[in-house]
């Protein structure tokens, strides 16, 4: 086993995290206007209520959680058609985490795997590889999810299922891409949003440089932040002096994972088995063009949503009326904001995913800070 | 089929539960020979069973997969835990039940290797299986051995309970959490790792039977099995009425525990254990009950991990090493891994 404590043990110190907070507190008293910076991934969310970041910020800085979340901006159309998939004689399901536990229009997917479909949780997308190949008589589909970090995974899972030959391996690809949610993000003329976290583990594919157009056209900073404590609270400080000092940059805090162009050979593997969506409708922020992947035309034998076509519905499906979902993945309304929140909307019943995600900002809430009662 | 036949099968049979010679037999040479007592060689249909005063008694169900991991089996959690729910009771284990699902197929060898290492925990409380059962499903029905104890225990300290925690009192846990549910995700395929880690599963009523001997004022104990060390504070708190404030650096995690957490997004304090368990106790008898919890296997990294407090009634809260805080919830649904 790695010893990680040693990875990751400066990045929790106390003695850095304080003297952290007396410089933010600082140079934040010099901010003309509040810092309202959106961290567009959920696991930097996470990490904000896990480590209780807020209580060491001046009040003039205030976070709004962005769509950066694969399994809450799943529309429920989507996770209906993996049910229907599921359904189809001769069928497995393979998906990832908590993608299981998203409400569809009949339930989750695990509800379904509960009434007697074979889905099945991976824990590594190649173990789809072994499953295909153990069940010679069955069409082994993986319903795919992720922004640019997963996407990769899913690219090199076809292209093994074509060099070992497992013709009973599909995909229905849910890929989606960071800068157009953060484009459709600034489009709200009510957006508050001065400022941006990057999310790291994107970058660490696809390089800091995607966000140079949001920084460039919004006038906000970007700062790519690691998910550790000290990480933030480093990307916080700079995003505060950028403000101060009327910069509008895209700085790289990541910088031990994370290069301006990114990993291009992961990128060569994508671009190879998969091309730009001309639109995908994003769950509380709707049609995005040009935001998310679907496979090349030639690898169409192993895509789902053209083998079964005929049987996936793609009638848009809106959330439950009570739920703001939408209002928080387009950063206009925190999790406590919405009137479910805790009540009829817990992550043993969601209403929205959200709730249910392990990335996902309400269920950050209500996980460490139990809602009303922020601590 | 002949006796002489059926001795030489190295499978469990469908016959092995349908009441005739094959079961006999291995209940009298396998469960018999292992549980050896007078009250089960007796074979009547119902222990008869000396009980007086106070009884604890509790029942369990076990089905884990693997059925054998690193630092135990599931016999041993069996006894383990039967033996574990009584000791938290302030109840000294006496007498354990045991009742076998076995699915057609199962090796009789992995069988009997179970029913020694159960043999084996016995002895270390001293409590005795005096009743059983044995059915076998055919094959598809369960996933190899499903197992259950129940136990019934003499309560020496009476009033242990989850609604006795008082503002003021220790939280203690006694050894490093979150051992079992790690080793239990690694042996599990898929995950592919490498680690010396091993399940902490292990009777608990030797180190009880010395807290109970010492004039400690216990408010309550209770081991840390699913759902963790979260749980069962979290449950604390709601029955008591209470808040809990832990320190988060003082909770005990090894480093192949805390590893796997970083790696898949887990919280140590939401993994299961199977021999370690939390105490709450006013705070004057705090560091002598943690000399008590240090002496015994497993209890090295025993520690004081927080205090019971009237603010946050009904809530665990967490202050980290700089002073954030927030709630650690209890775990809800399946533990999977984070997507990235």
């Amino acid at each position: 086993m790695l010893e990680l404590k040693s990875l990751y043990r400066v990045f929790r110190d106390p003695d850095t995290m304080a003297a952290l907070a007396a410089s933010i507190a600082k140079d934040a008293a010099h901010l003309s206007e509040p810092l309202n910076i959106m961290e567009v991934c959920g696991g930097h969310t996470h990490t904000i209520m896990k480590y209780g970041l807020p209580g060491l910020l001046p009040s003039n800085i205030r976070f709004i959680h962005g769509p950066g979340c694969p399994v809450c901006i799943m529309p429920k159309e989507r996770i209906d058609q993996a049910a229907i998939l599921a359904a189809q004689p001769g069928v497995i399901l393979l998906t990832l985490g908590d993608m299981m536990r998203v409400p569809g229009s009949h339930g989750s997917l695990a509800q379904q795997r509960a009434k007697g479909l074979d889905i099945r949780a991976l824990y590594d997308p190649l173990d789809a590889l072994a499953i295909a190949r153990d069940n010679p008589g069955k069409t082994v589909i993986y319903f795919a999810i992720g922004f640019e970090t997963s996407t990769p995974m899913t690219a090199v899972l076809l292209e093994q299922a074509e060099r070992l030959g497992l013709d009973n391996l599909l995909f229905h690809i849910n890929h989606v891409l960071v800068p157009p949610a953060m484009d459709a993000v600034m489009a709200e003329p009510a957006t508050k949003v001065n400022a941006f976290i990057g999310p790291a583990h994107v970058s660490v594919i696809a390089g800091a440089d995607i966000y140079r157009p949001a920084a460039d056209k919004y006038h906000t900073p970007v700062v790519v932040s690691g998910f550790e404590p000290v990480d933030l609270m480093e990307s916080i400080l700079r995003l505060v002096r950028q403000k101060n000092d009327g910069r509008s940059e895209v700085e790289i805090q990541y910088s031990r994972a994370v290069t301006a162009e990114g990993n291009r050979t992961a990128q060569a593997k994508v671009n190879q088995v998969m091309e730009v969506r001309d639109e995908f409708r994003w769950r509380g922020l709707g049609p995005i063009p040009k935001s998310a992947l679907k496979l090349r035309d030639e690898y169409q034998h192993r895509d789902a949503e053209r083998v079964y076509g005929e049987r996936l519905p793609i009638v848009e499906i809106d959330d439950h009326k009570a739920c703001q979902c939408g209002d928080i993945l387009r950063g206009l309304a925190d999790p406590t904001d919405c009137r479910v929140f805790g009540r009829g909307c817990t992550p043993q019943t969601p209403l929205g995913s959200c709730m249910v995600s392990s990335e996902g900002a309400c269920n950050a809430y209500y996980r460490y800070s139990g809602g009303p009662n922020v601590l | 089929m002949s006796f002489k036949q059926s001795t030489s099968l190295k499978q469990i049979q469908l016959a092995h539960g349908g009441g005739g010679l094959e079961m006999a037999k291995l209940i009298r040479e396998l469960f018999f020979t292992a549980f050896d007592n007078p009250i089960l060689a007796a074979e009547e249909d119902a222990a008869v069973l000396n009980l007086s005063g106070p009884c604890a008694f509790t029942t369990d169900s076990f089905t884990v997969s693997p059925l054998f991991f690193a630092g135990g089996d599931i016999g041993k959690l069996a006894i383990a835990g039967t033996v574990n729910d009584l000791a938290m009771m302030g109840a000294e284990p006496q007498y354990l039940s045991l009742a076998l699902v076995i699915e057609e197929g199962f090796e009789l060898a992995k069988l009997k290797t179970i029913i020694q290492s159960m043999a084996a925990e016995l002895a270390k409380s001293g409590a005795r299986i005096v009743c059983g059962d044995t059915k076998v499903v055919p094959k598809g029905c369960a996933d190899g051995l499903f197992v259950n104890t129940t136990g019934v225990g003499r309560v020496l300290r009476p009033g242990l309970s989850a609604a006795k925690l008082q503002p003021g009192d220790a939280i203690l846990v006694s050894g490093d959490i979150g051992r079992h549910g790690a080793a239990i995700l690694m042996a599990r395929e898929g995950l592919q790792l490498e680690s010396d880690l091993i399940s902490d599963c292990a009777s608990l009523w030797q180190v009880v039977e010395q807290l109970l001997a010492l004039p400690f004022e216990l408010h309550a104990m209770r081991d840390a099995t699913r759902g963790g060390i979260a749980a069962v504070l979290n449950e604390w708190a709601v029955r008591s009425g209470v808040g809990i404030a832990l320190e988060e650096a003082r909770l005990p995690i090894s480093d192949e525990v805390q590893g796997l957490c970083e790696l898949y997004g887990f919280e140590a304090t939401d993994l299961a254990n199977e021999g370690t368990f939390v105490l709450a106790l006013p705070k004057r008898d705090a560091e002598g009950a943690l000399e008590v919890l240090r002496r015994f296997d497993g209890g090295s990294k025993a520690a004081i991990i927080g205090e019971v407090c009237e603010d946050h009634a009904g809530r665990v809260v967490l202050t980290t090493a700089w002073g954030g805080r927030r709630y650690l919830d209890l775990p809800q649904g399946e533990l999977l891994p984070r997507i990235c």
